[in-house]
């Protein structure tokens, strides 16, 4: 059976497009301190280590060994996982693992990216397949915009209802010092009047690219209370990847492998209605239309009612379930930090340490990672041990 | 430290030139396009569904398919992009020529989609729904991009990531569309014989 698991503590930078004062491991370390200064631990407390980042990114792969001194991984049990945009939740989901099968006590979960290192669409170009995706792909931005164009003719959803979402991401993330959005609103007009990168997607319909990493301590039963005033309890966990090819995702239907993932952990964790039942949700959405179509897939709302639903203002700080209180994914976007950053902001909402992000009285958390070949990762967190 | 004073590590131009492995179904697919300039795919024993490209396993079902299934050239835009930024392409290490339209088509007969090109970048001028078709190089050029079963029998792929680009793109055949989300799949076409034709 396996064991209870909370999260105890998080730590992340202060997220920016280039961070030229540091080397990739001199990143890390930043965001490990914090998160174990959040916790009141020290690297001798850590019984092993999971790190994660994009393959191909900074054109360093064996990052696990690279970045034992800023890890702190000298000397002790650490593995690399790297799944993508997924990555993130896949070192989080990975260290639940580690605590849950009873041979860990206290686990630590790092992600991060230098996006200023490599070419981002380049680099991510290279997941698809050489021979029969490759050529016409043309990374993330493209090939969101494909799933857009047919969610618009499907339902009839327009521009101006995705750059709601675009404008309600950044407002949040005027609430969060770390976001490297931070001290920069922008307006539906700003949106609309921003060059079209690949049609339907605009500039400010897309994440930027961050230098950043984050860092996520989990504790066992027994141990985490003992430490933290108030754990972040997990809930459930689920993944769901669905194809290799690209042509295997039929755009016509909703985001399949988070409607899977979805039930699967709702069912695990008893929610019924998850825009009832949750009381924030930090949900990796790395462009405008995500937050119109994959709250369909969460059950926020029905297929075709996403754009009705944000703007009547359920997704903004104060309405019934507010989405990404940190600025999300389109406000900070160090890509293998930015799934562990919806987790780490779930587990502050439930610590209760978001300070003017902070959403009121939070017992339940939902966190997603979405990455690679249209997959979907789920972590819902609470205030109660499962 | 001031930014300027703040050093950063380049690396020279470099060049790793890789070869992969397009396999028995990849070969014909190839094979057959340059023979007939029509596409194969292969159905699976399990749900039925014909996936284009053909490949060996069925993912969902985790079962091997071999009854390959003759499609034509023609099909539906499901979804597309015009791509109007520039990057690093890897497959060249040049950047990509913008504006192009980045598609996914549903080949007729097939029950998912194939990602290429189409040569519409007007939005105006293309929508989700309308038919298409594909172009093909010369036969002769496409020899040039993909290397076929050798004496050896080992399958080489010269053209690297070009290998797709015997097909040139997709046209525009009919601007008129029906409700693409009603289309199903025209169902079974002509089959082969298999892959066993291949396996010398």
């Amino acid at each position: 059976m396996a064991r209870r698991v909370a999260i105890i503590g998080a730590g992340q930078t202060h997220h920016r497009s280039r961070r030229l004062d540091v080397n990739g491991r001199e990143m890390i370390y930043e965001a490990v301190t914090r998160a174990l200064a959040d916790c009141e631990l020290t690297l001798a407390d850590i019984d092993a280590i999971v790190i994660g980042n994009m393959d191909h990114f900074e054109s360093i792969n064996s990052v696990d060994t690279w970045s034992v001194e800023g890890s702190g991984g000298v000397m002790k049990p650490i593995m690399k996982v790297t799944t993508g945009g997924t990555t993130g939740t896949s070192v989080a989901i990975a260290a639940y693992y580690h605590v849950a099968s009873g041979l860990f006590d206290r686990v630590l979960a790092i992600g991060w990216e230098k996006n200023s290192e490599s070419d981002t669409t380049g680099a991510i170009v290279t997941c698809s397949d050489p021979i029969w995706d490759r050529y016409s792909y043309s990374g993330a931005i493209p090939s969101l915009a494909t799933e857009a164009s047919a969610y618009m003719e499907k339902y009839g959803a327009t521009p101006e209802d995705a750059a709601y979402v675009a404008v309600r991401e950044r407002t949040h993330a005027q609430n969060n010092p770390y976001a490297h959005m931070y001290g920069r609103p922008i307006t539906l007009q700003d949106v609309m009047d921003s060059p079209v990168l690949a049609y339907p997607i605009r500039l400010l319909d897309i994440c930027p690219r961050t230098d950043g990493a984050a860092a996520v301590i989990f504790a066992a039963e027994g141990v985490a209370e003992k430490i933290s005033p108030q754990p972040a309890w997990v809930q459930a966990v689920s993944v769901r990847h669905t194809h290799t090819w690209f042509g295997d995702v039929d755009q016509r239907s909703g985001l399949e492998s988070l409607q899977r993932a979805s039930q699967e952990a709702y069912a695990a964790a008893g929610i019924q209605n998850p825009a009832e039942d949750f009381s924030v949700a930090e949900l990796y959405l790395p462009y405008s239309y995500a937050g119109l179509k994959w709250i369909e897939a969460l059950g926020f709302c029905g297929p075709g009612e996403g754009p009705r639903f944000v703007r009547d203002g359920h997704t903004n700080m104060g309405g019934k379930i507010p989405v990404n209180p940190s600025g999300g994914v389109m406000s900070t976007n160090c890509i293998g930090a930015t799934a562990l950053l919806r987790v780490a902001e779930a587990a502050i909402q439930v610590m209760g340490k978001g300070e003017k992000r902070q959403v009121p009285d939070v017992k339940t958390a939902l966190a997603t990672g979405f990455g690679g070949c249209w997959w979907s990762d789920v972590m819902i967190l609470g205030k109660e041990k499962p | 430290m001031t930014s300027a004073q703040l050093l950063v590590g380049t690396s020279p131009d470099i060049g790793m030139p890789y070869e992969w492995s397009v396999g028995i179904y990849g070969s014909v697919f190839f094979e057959e396009m340059r023979q007939h300039q029509r596409f194969v795919g292969i159905r699976c024993p399990q749900c039925g569904k014909v996936r284009v490209p053909p490949r060996r396993v069925c993912g969902p079902c985790f079962c091997e398919m071999n009854e390959l299934v003759i499609l034509p050239s023609s099909g539906r835009i499901v979804a597309f992009s015009i791509v109007n930024y520039p990057f690093l392409d890897p497959a060249t290490g040049q950047e990509r020529p913008v504006p192009y339209t980045y598609g996914y088509i549903q080949i007729d007969g097939a029950d998912n989609i194939f990602s290429h090109i189409i040569n519409e970048t007007d939005a105006n001028k293309i929508k989700v729904g309308m038919r298409v078709q594909a172009v093909f190089k010369d036969p002769q050029e496409m020899e040039d991009n993909v290397g076929f079963v050798q004496a050896t029998g080992v399958a080489q792929a010269t053209g690297v990531a070009q290998a797709t680009q015997d097909i040139r793109y997709f046209e525009i055949i009919e601007s008129e569309y029906t409700d693409a989300l009603d289309t199903q799949p025209s169902g079974r076409q002509q089959t082969s014989e298999g892959a066993k034709d291949y396996e010398k």
